[in-house]
């Protein structure tokens, strides 16, 4: 008895409860429609989505990563600027003219007169000169790219020198070609920093480089005005800076990873550009009302590298027979719709020289003629390393199925980026898929990675693409040392597409696409300019 | 007998109070050394394993393309080109001066990232525990009360469903439902970047913060952007808290003294809810204890999704750019929460149930 009315007073309190629950959810229905969370961002303030993940620093003397040469390009000015129309010959970007001696060794510059840094001072020569020796000594990861000119930190000082406050002198080891030598100095490790400020920030010796990590002193078209990690980078525009939107008093980069997440903000109205969605997810906003999208071809080839170290993968007829046994077409129109294209050359095209002949297509009864040539007719079984990146491993599991075709059994070993970089750069791969970036818009950029080789011994100094792969060419070192050196722009992208031949005929390398970025905006957001490479992604023209 | 009275010496006057201060101070030095040997125990564990994992750290640092001589310079600066055992010896002894290091991967102090980003994930565990003990417990409690009707069906249908969906699901359907259909949430990042600048770091606790400064506005917003995820990672504990309860009441209600106390014509609710809860309560301080534990070391997913810039974000990134010293960091400062815990539950312990004083 006591149990039963116990259990009905339980009864009648889980009722009341039930009632309370109920007309709580009615008061929450009526109430919470009316405080909608209202999301437009303001007419004077662009807000992107982007993925910064791989940002470590601002430094431009540092900054190597796809989302800090991105953001460097709009905080600073450089002497040249990438020039996608043509390569060969970059457009000055502080410099308002210069002359070459006739050893070809000897660059006078002289620097346009007006731009001034973030505290109204002239940007001199003085700081050109500063900025380049800064680089040089400091020797952070993209100082190979000055390097190459034979600028070192024993020799800096001597070679690039200021003759007044608007003119100074750059001295290279070669007479090398101009249009190298230009395209090198509109890379962003030549962005021109305010000497005063950054010498009076540095400490034991840095030039100022913890102190630029996250702080700007530039002359670009943007200054930094924060940066708070894993949240947002915040610029405020430069008002002074010739051909800004006149609209726009802030470029807001917020830091979000998840495409999916980046595409609602942009419907909701939350970000006003998105950079990192998916191909199906371009599909389902281009669908949308109020959102347009597009494409841009990016200068990152995706490849296939085979160990040459390996002989079964070092027989000439088996790199053939791989060749033969892709399916490119459908991979670009099934997995990669927008997002990529075939490419089959290690020249982006866009670059001086860059072939778009593709003269591979799936043809499994020719691989399989070529495997028997090599006496591999069964087949063999063999490694792919490639990143857990879903595309890559999307693109890796349809290459999976048609060399299964022809009797090569491809086990994929996904990992993380670095993971499998390590084990590419220590050679122990077989095969390995993964993304290239070219550094500057040059040729020599992804030459000296794909087809120069000095030294193939494992503890060379110099470990290029070629090298990881175990491949030594001595005739095309030479080709591509050479090609350097090659004044004449025609002769030398002639000199890169034979290049680019000779690796196409016979490699161990298999280039696959050409990517392409996808971006979506909302309607009414103009003037978002995506180049070839993260340098020439611009912010200053955009309004809405 | 005593072994006093067998030596023939005379008993010592010893005050209670002294033998009370000793015996403190003793369990606590017992306390204080289980910890340091916990933590210098984990420590070393995470640092071999970070030295052995397949992942150049010079790598995450210079990239893909750095020249040779470059590669060399990165990995002397950071120690690494050093035997084993002398990094170890540096790493502690940087330790004992409380510098965990640089972070490769944001190129600041250590202690400066977990400064900014911990309390991300402390303001967002907190919430989402409160959530998950407020209604996790009653649940529990009221499904183990009503065992085997229709609310128990409910509650463990409802508890189920928290428990086995990924909260990264959760988080996208609440993000498209409650965000981009109904707009009854703002959406990701803890703020709006309009409110930038306006709110003084002190606790870096933004709801704290924003009320310390009177900024309601502010407040009101950050308080709009952590609703869902705090509903959403409280949702996955209340399930788990739910579950828990449910299952020690079971074990409870079908003790003789519930039986006893029924006897006695106590009402069911206090039978219930002081005495089955009650004695439910002691292992339930654990669960609670755990499970706000797991939720301090942050939730990775959730993060991701709502682009939260926590500890677990932080953890993932060091952890896939092999940046040992931010890793080690984040373990000393998780390796501390848990213990702090513990310590926590086990004071608790004592208030609840005297035995255990």
């Amino acid at each position: 008895m006591i149990m039963a009315s116990s259990q009905q007073h339980l009864g009648s309190r889980s009722s009341t409860l039930l009632n309370i629950l109920r007309q709580f959810l009615v008061i929450v229905a009526i109430v919470l429609p009316p405080v909608t969370c209202w999301a437009v961002t303001p007419k004077n303030v662009v807000v992107m989505a982007k993925s910064l993940d791989d940002l470590i620093t601002l430094d431009p003397a540092e900054v190597f990563e796809f989302s800090g040469t991105e953001i460097i390009a709009n905080l600073y000015d450089r002497l040249f600027l990438a020039n996608p129309t043509n390569p060969a010959q970059p457009t000055p970007g502080l410099v308002e003219s210069w002359s070459i001696s006739e050893d070809g060794r000897s660059y006078y510059f002289l620097l346009k007169k007006g731009p001034t840094f973030e505290d109204g001072r002239l940007v001199s020569a003085t700081d050109a000169v500063f900025s380049i020796r800064r680089a040089v000594i400091l020797n952070k990861t993209p100082a190979f790219i000055l390097s190459q000119l034979g600028l070192a930190p024993e020799n800096i000082e001597a070679k690039v020198r200021a003759i007044d406050a608007r003119q100074f002198l750059l001295e290279v080891d070669r007479d090398y070609a101009p249009s190298l030598v230009l395209n090198v100095l509109s890379s962003a490790i030549t962005s021109v920093v305010d000497r005063q400020v950054v010498l009076a920030n540095a400490r034991d010796g840095d030039f100022g480089n913890r102190w630029l990590r996250s702080h700007s002193a530039g002359s670009g078209p943007f200054r930094l005005r924060r940066w708070n990690v894993g949240e947002y980078v915040m610029l405020d525009v430069n008002r002074d800076y010739p051909g800004v939107s006149p609209n726009m008093e802030r470029f807001v980069i917020r830091d979000i990873r998840e495409p999916a997440t980046q595409r609602l903000m942009l419907v909701r109205g939350d970000v006003d550009i998105v950079r990192d969605v998916a191909p199906d997810q371009i599909r389902a906003l281009a669908g949308e009302p109020g959102i347009v999208t597009w494409s841009a071809p990016q200068a990152r080839i995706f490849y296939m590298a085979l160990n040459q170290q390996n002989p079964i993968l070092g027989a000439t007829q088996v790199r053939q027979a791989i060749r033969y046994a892709i399916d490119y077409k459908n991979i670009v129109r099934h997995l990669l719709p927008g997002r990529a294209e075939i490419h089959q050359a290690f020249l982006p095209k866009g670059f001086l020289g860059a072939l778009e002949e593709a003269p591979f297509v799936l043809d499994l009864v020719r691989a399989r003629h070529l495997l028997m040539e090599a006496g591999y007719q069964q087949g063999f079984p063999r490694v792919v390393d490639v990143r857990s990146d879903p595309l890559a491993l999307q693109i890796a599991l349809a290459i999976q199925t048609s060399f299964g075709k022809v009797g090569i059994g491809l086990d994929i070993q996904p990992g993380d980026s670095k993971q499998v970089l390590t084990k590419y750069r220590a050679r122990r791969h077989d095969l390995y898929m993964g993304y290239w970036g070219s550094d500057y818009l040059d040729p020599h950029s992804n030459a000296a990675a794909f087809a120069r080789n000095p030294d193939n011994a494992d503890d060379a100094a110099d470990k290029t693409l070629a090298w990881r792969n175990g491949w030594e060419i001595p005739g095309l070192t030479q080709r591509t040392d050479e090609a350097i050196l090659i004044r004449d722009s025609s002769r030398r992208a002639a000199a890169y597409g034979e290049l680019q031949r000779s690796l196409q005929i016979d490699s161990p390398f298999i280039i696959l696409f050409q990517e392409k970025a996808l971006i979506a905006a909302r309607e009414g957001v103009i003037g978002f300019e995506v180049g070839l490479t993260s340098d020439q992604i611009r912010y200053e023209r955009v309004s809405k | 007998m005593t072994s006093t009275e067998n030596s023939g010496l005379p008993a010592p006057n010893v005050s209670p109070v002294i033998t009370g201060v000793l015996f403190r101070v003793k369990s606590t030095l017992g306390v204080l050394t289980s910890v340091m040997v916990t933590i210098l125990g984990l420590l070393l564990v995470t640092f071999v394993i970070g030295r052995v994992v397949p992942i150049d750290p010079v790598l995450a640092v210079v990239g893909d393309q750095a020249s040779q001589e470059t590669y060399a310079a990165a990995r002397a600066e950071m120690g690494l080109a050093q035997p084993l055992f002398i990094q170890i010896g540096r790493y502690f002894s940087q330790l004992g001066h409380g510098d965990l290091g640089i972070s490769t991967l944001t190129g600041r102090p250590i202690v400066d990232d977990i400064v900014r980003y911990f309390p991300a994930t402390l303001e967002l565990a907190s919430l989402a525990m409160l959530f998950g003990v407020l209604l996790g417990i009653p649940a529990g409690v009221i499904s183990a009360a009503r065992r085997g009707r229709l609310p128990d069906h409910i509650i463990r249908v409802f508890s189920l469903i928290g428990y086995s969906m990924p909260t990264f699901w959760l988080g996208m359907i609440g993000l498209l439902v409650l965000y981009a259909k109904l707009g009854w949430v703002a959406g990701p990042g803890r703020i709006d970047i309009l409110y930038d600048g306006t709110v003084p770091a002190v606790t870096h606790l933004l709801l704290v913060d924003s009320l310390l400064a009177g900024n309601f506005a502010a407040f009101s917003d950050a308080c709009a952007h952590i609703a869902l995820p705090s509903v959403i990672l409280g949702y996955f504990s209340m399930a788990y808290i739910a579950r828990m309860t449910r299952s020690f009441m079971i074990d409870q209600l079908s003790q003789d003294y519930i039986i006893a106390a029924r006897a006695k014509g106590l009402s069911e609710g206090r039978v219930i809810w002081r005495h089955a809860l009650g004695n439910a309560a002691v292992p339930l301080i654990t669960v609670v204890a755990l499970s706000y534990g797991s939720l301090l070391e942050g939730s990775v997913l959730t993060e991701t999704v709502f682009a939260w810039p926590g500890l677990g974000l932080y953890l993932t990134n060091a952890l896939l750019s092999a940046d040992m010293n931010a890793v080690l960091g984040v373990t000393v400062v998780s390796g501390f929460v848990f213990l702090g815990l513990n310590l926590l539950s086990d004071m608790i312990y004592s208030q609840v149930d005297p035995r255990a004083k």
